[in-house]
């Protein structure tokens, strides 16, 4: 009998990733990938800037394998629709079904959608190729009013690109009363909103979004003051939902994603471990609560060490590892500006210093925990991304803060 | 091993840097220069560094 393969349930960066980690770490024997978009793996930021700009083309994206993986077998538009961990075996939505070795929970997030009552149509959402497509073509007609929902990430990096594609207006919606006040702050916050302000955008914030008008297709916005937004283009960056349904009735939390031991395994089988932003993983290096990470590090970093832990437990061996605990990093570009993180600035929102510069210029802000320096972010051009850099083997080198 | 950056994909994160300090460097200007046939020995961490690149500009031939 041939041996089972390990199947990897997500074809994104972090299902391939693991692939490759797989066979860096040892593993000969048969790999299925099985992933939902009919696009092989390619790499996401670019969706909301440079591909959706027009600088850079779709076929730019493409990941391109490692030579170990071309052995591996790809099911491309294709999803597990249920697992069954006791049997270690995945049901997949072309109503095949397949055993496994391993499993390897890869399969990412959705963007979450806003409820309220009105038309679907000129409503976009950005985290496929298809997504950008799609928007970039909306985003391209001549003189669009644009309302961007949601001040995160995405949305500020939208609303920068709308602008540079000549788009009329362009404003974003938040309840909260600053952009990315989440993982920034209040300080840096104010300043990334002036920046965006002094670029034309405009912002509609503490205020929720409570319908969307039109006959048939989109033309405004209602906020929850009354205002109605006219708007041609709608995108909804109100962040994500775990794809963790296949999951259910296996008995694991699946609360916010998939929760994992420190050793990215899940639910006490060491054949299944779940990585990408999908994972919900303790950080050693921090208060070990575990939490979900969407930066574009994370997949590789929990590939790597997923794969050596599962390849351990398949040669019958210790894998030795100490507990993961990958140094956060994050960037958005934005305009003609950059943030640049390094460590968990969200956890020093309380103590926020300005380390250099000036929040007007280029600044580096450092964020402490207990006095603590715990993260830095620059903000500005390439001196302050460089500034934030030279903290990174600091803060690598500081040892767990004891919650 | 050879080392191929796209320099127009390149956008100076850096991330290279970290990984991989013996093949990749900023010179006094803040460009990014890097060894193009590092030595075999270090071919983990010239992964690693392909790996991590945001914009994935670099490739390894060989």
């Amino acid at each position: 009998m041939s041996t089972a393969p390990v199947v990897v349930a997500g074809a994104s960066m972090a299902g391939l990733r693991t692939a490759e980690q797989l066979r860096a770490a040892g593993w000969t024997g048969p790999i299925t990938l099985v992933g939902d978009e009919p696009h092989a793996p390619y790499n996401r930021p670019p969706l909301s800037k440079e591909v959706l700009a027009g600088k850079a083309g779709f076929d730019s994206l493409a990941f391109r394998p490692r030579a170990a993986v071309a052995d591996v077998e790809w099911r491309l538009g294709t999803s597990v629709v249920r697992a069954d961990l006791a049997r270690q075996a995945v049901e997949l939505s072309d109503g095949g079904s397949l055993s496994y070795t391993a499993l390897v929970a890869a399969t990412g997030m959705r963007p979450r959608r806003l409820r309220c009552p009105g038309p679907t149509a000129g409503r976009h959402t950005v985290r496929t190729l298809d997504d950008a497509q799609a928007l970039r073509e909306a985003l391209t007609a001549p003189g669009v009013r644009v309302v961007v929902v949601g001040a995160g990430f995405i949305g500020c990096e939208v609303a920068a690109t709308a602008m540079a594609l000549g788009a009329a207006e362009v404003t974003v919606v938040d309840p909260l009363p600053l952009p990315m006040a989440g993982p920034l702050g209040e300080l840096l916050g104010g300043a990334l909103k002036r920046r965006h302000e002094q670029r034309g955008v405009r912002f509609a914030l503490g205020c929720g979004v409570t319908g969307f008008e039109g006959e048939g297709r989109v033309t405004g916005v209602a906020l929850a003051d009354g205002r109605v937004l006219p708007a041609d283009v709608v995108v909804e960056s109100v962040g994500s939902i775990a794809n963790t349904e296949w999951l259910d009735g296996n008995g694991l939390d699946l609360a916010d994603g998939v929760l994992t031991d420190e050793h990215l395994r899940v639910g006490g089988r060491p054949e299944v471990v779940a990585v990408g932003d999908v994972a919900r993983f303790p950080n050693a290096r921090y208060d070990g609560v575990p939490r979900r990470v969407e930066h574009w590090s994370i997949p590789t970093d929990t590939a790597k060490h997923a794969a050596r832990v599962l390849v351990a437990h398949l040669a019958g061996t210790q894998h030795g590892l100490d507990p993961f605990a990958p140094l956060p990093t994050f960037w958005s570009d934005q305009h003609d500006f950059r943030l640049q993180s390094f460590g968990a600035p969200a956890l020093g929102r309380e103590d926020v210093r300005v380390l250099d510069g000036d929040p007007d210029g280029d600044v580096l802000v450092g964020y402490h925990h207990r006095d603590r320096l715990i993260g830095v972010v620059a903000l500005g051009g390439q001196q302050a991304a460089a500034a934030a850099a030279r903290y990174r083997a600091e803060l690598l080198r500081q040892p767990a803060p004891t919650a | 091993m050879q080392v191929v950056v796209d320099m127009n994909k390149c956008q100076d994160h850096g991330q290279c840097v970290f990984a991989a300090p013996d093949v990749f460097s900023f010179d006094e200007t803040g460009r990014l220069a890097y060894v193009a046939d590092p030595d075999e020995a270090l071919r983990a961490d010239v992964e690693e560094a392909a790996d991590v690149c945001p914009l994935q500009a670099i490739r390894i031939e060989g």
